[in-house]
């Protein structure tokens, strides 16, 4: 398991694309911190990278690589190892250096500008976030066996859950207006991995428009302690299901 | 010669104390009433540092009450503590605490009826229902008071300083926490509210009615259950106030209703839910103030007219602008919007390009406000940002036609 996983790692270091990724992470960080000065605006320009571009990278990435390494996984089930270490060895190795690259990425911008909680929450969500998408990914790639399929669902999934998602949650809201909300667009919320974290951040950034009418009810909600461990939990839970499900079908798979 | 005038000043400092006859002196556990009915008008009561108990303690003649080393006044829960109706009554230095609590009555610390020229200084009043209460009097100076109430609900506790019917009184530099109201005024004109620190209390900071040609100056809004509401006036000066921190789903900066021909200038508004909230008003001028932090830093309904809101800063707040209709009646010209993303190529400093400071996804949460839930997500984004170019369901007249490129440099008192 630890052989296969460095070997994974090698291999996607090897191609360069964890050393641009990174690169283009930091080059964002830079000029971000560059164009404002106020901490409350850093973390609102990083907020619309962490929401969208990393999950987009993470998705398209994880299922490249994934076929890109179909014929080494393929060798590897040749020999005596447990198919789910292979598996695991793949995953974990894209885990890392997505999430690798954005602490390096951003936390050395940091470091030298300054950074808040409000930036650390963010990076957390956005390597929280990586991981989700990446096993998504994952899960696309094992249910298909055409690299431009798994490549389209990955992308549907980020356009789900970034766009036609909170639509579908802004429809429900508009048509039910009438009726107390509360809890049903907290339960929504919890099914998003992407409003989750927005949410999270929203606490911490629109503190004084949330207090009013619904926000109140929210801000009781993430920001008692209770929340907060609930949320993190939906939130690890997110970052494990999809890897599971797409584990699971990897150890049936006939390659 | 100058220092025969300087002797002089000091002198006409002093007349008030010195010309008011003779000082009566009082121990620790001595009777007040007694003392007051004793005197002579003009005469000076003095009571020594101790503990004195009574209430309802009448005063119908000009005196000084004056406390050393704040003694303590004790009302025993019951009734009113001091009750006035005179000229020229003075308090200073004392320690009111524990006046009864009815609204039917509305018990106070010091109470005055019908005065004139009464000063209340340098006192400190805890426990009181209400603390100080003025009605149809003038001429009233009221400074360097401390009024604080540990009242858990609203309706455990009266005003911090309520005026009723006064007119061309001063209210400075006092310290109200935990009333109902830190500052009531009704039907009140011509008078000064300057240098107060009113932070925690129960409903409004500062709440007035029906008060004419009134002023509030330098005053400190913080932490009060609903901000400060102030209704039903015109002429109305407010000036480098400072209003924070007033969260909640109904509280405000300031709630301003029916105000007309009035001015608030140079004030900060830090985050707050909502900074100002404008229905029915009139005639009014928003100028050089700093709107940072807030939930909504203005809301405009649609039934104001003629306002103009000119050279302010809108930093950092989540929302610039809203309103609930499509009528614009009023003006907004040359502010400063932090999310402005025009250019200047005449360099004038001033964006060539229009600013609509409403987006329309603050119309959403006008009309549900569930649905703030889905702010900053990347669908609302797209919506705002279509909604900037082809404007369709936001107000087309509420436009700053000359929005500034920078910051207005705005050195107020609390900055």
């Amino acid at each position: 398991m630890y052989k296969l996983l460095k070997y994974s790692l090698y291999d996607i270091v090897k191609s360069r694309f964890a050393l641009l990724y990174t690169l283009f992470l930091v080059l964002v960080a830079i000029s971000i911190y560059q164009v404002s000065e106020d901490m409350g605006k850093v973390s609102l320009s990083l907020l619309n990278i962490m929401l969208m571009i990393v999950p987009l990278i993470a998705a398209v990435f994880a299922s490249t690589h994934f076929f890109n390494n179909l014929e080494f996984t393929e060798l590897m089930l040749a020999q005596p190892v447990k198919r789910r270490d292979v598996f695991l060895s793949q995953f974990l190795a894209v885990a890392f250096v997505l999430s690798m690259a954005l602490i390096v990425g951003f936390g050395v911008p940091m470091l030298i500008w300054g950074a808040d909680v409000t930036i650390l929450t963010l990076l957390g969500i956005g390597i929280g976030l990586s991981v989700i998408f990446a096993g998504l990914a994952f899960l696309a790639s094992v249910m298909t066996r055409d690299k431009a399929k798994a490549i389209g669902i990955s992308l549907s999934f980020w356009i789900y859950f970034s766009l036609v998602y909170d639509g579908f949650v802004l429809y429900l809201i508009y048509s039910l207006a009438d009726y107390p909300l509360e809890k049903t667009t907290l339960g929504l919320v919890f099914l998003n991995p992407v409003d989750l974290g927005r949410i999270i951040m929203l606490m911490q950034l629109d503190i004084s428009a949330l207090m009013g009418y619904t926000g109140a009810f929210f801000q009781n909600f993430f920001g008692s302690f209770q929340g907060i461990l609930i949320s993190s939990g939906v939130l690890l839970l997110w970052m494990l299901w999809p890897s599971y499900f797409a584990l699971r079908v990897f150890r049936k798979k006939d390659f | 010669m100058k220092t025969l005038i300087v002797l002089l000043f000091a002198i006409s400092c002093f007349l008030p104390n010195l010309a008011s006859g003779t000082v009566i002196k009082l121990t620790s556990g001595g009777n007040i009433q007694m003392a007051i009915d004793n005197a002579q008008p003009g005469d000076t009561i003095l009571l020594a540092a101790g503990r004195y108990e009574g209430h309802d303690l009448t005063i119908r003649k000009p005196l000084t009450i004056w406390g050393e080393s704040y003694p303590v006044v004790d009302g025993m829960h019951k009734g009113n503590i001091f009750l006035v109706a005179a000229e020229n009554v003075h308090f200073k230095g004392l320690h009111i605490i524990n006046s009864g609590k009815s609204t039917m009555e509305d018990s106070a610390g010091i109470k005055f009826f019908d005065s004139k020229s009464c000063t209340v200084s340098d006192n400190l009043l805890e426990e009181t229902y209400f603390a100080l209460h003025f009605s149809n009097s003038e001429e009233i100076t009221v400074s360097n008071n401390r009024l604080f109430s540990s009242a858990e609900k609203e309706y455990q506790t009266g005003n911090g300083i309520h005026l009723w019917k006064c007119k061309n009184s001063t209210i400075e530099n006092n310290t109200v926490m935990g009333h109902r109201d830190g500052i009531y005024l009704e039907f009140v004109t011509n008078t000064v509210s300057r240098q107060n620190t009113i932070e925690g209390n129960k409903r409004y900071g500062l709440h007035f009615m029906f008060s004419h040609d009134n002023s509030y100056l330098q005053n400190t809004f913080r932490r009060n259950g609903a901000g400060v509401a102030v209704m039903y006036t015109h002429n109305v000066l407010m000036q480098e106030n400072l209003f924070e921190e007033n969260w909640g789903a109904s509280s405000y900066g300031i709630l301003l209703k029916d105000i007309t021909d009035s001015q608030v200038i140079n004030n900060i508004f830090r985050k707050n839910t909502i900074g100002i909230y404008m229905e029915g008003s009139s005639r009014n001028t928003f100028q050089n103030n700093s709107f940072q932090q807030n939930g909504w830093a203005f809301k405009l309904m649609a039934s104001c007219d003629r306002n103009t809101i000119e050279a302010n800063n809108f930093l950092g707040n989540t929302f610039d602008i809203s309103t609930n209709g499509s009528v614009v009646l009023n003006t907004l010209n040359q502010n400063y919007w932090d999310k402005y993303e025009g250019y200047d190529l005449d360099k004038d400093r001033l964006g060539d390009v229009p600013y609509r400071p409403i987006n329309l996804f603050s119309m959403i949460v006008e009309k549900i406000p569930a649905a703030v839930i889905l702010w900053r997500s990347f669908l609302v984004t797209l919506l705002d940002r279509m909604e900037k170019v082809i404007p369709s369901i936001t107000p087309e007249n509420m436009i700053d036609n000359s929005p500034k490129m920078k910051p207005y440099d705005l050195g107020t008192a609390h900055s």
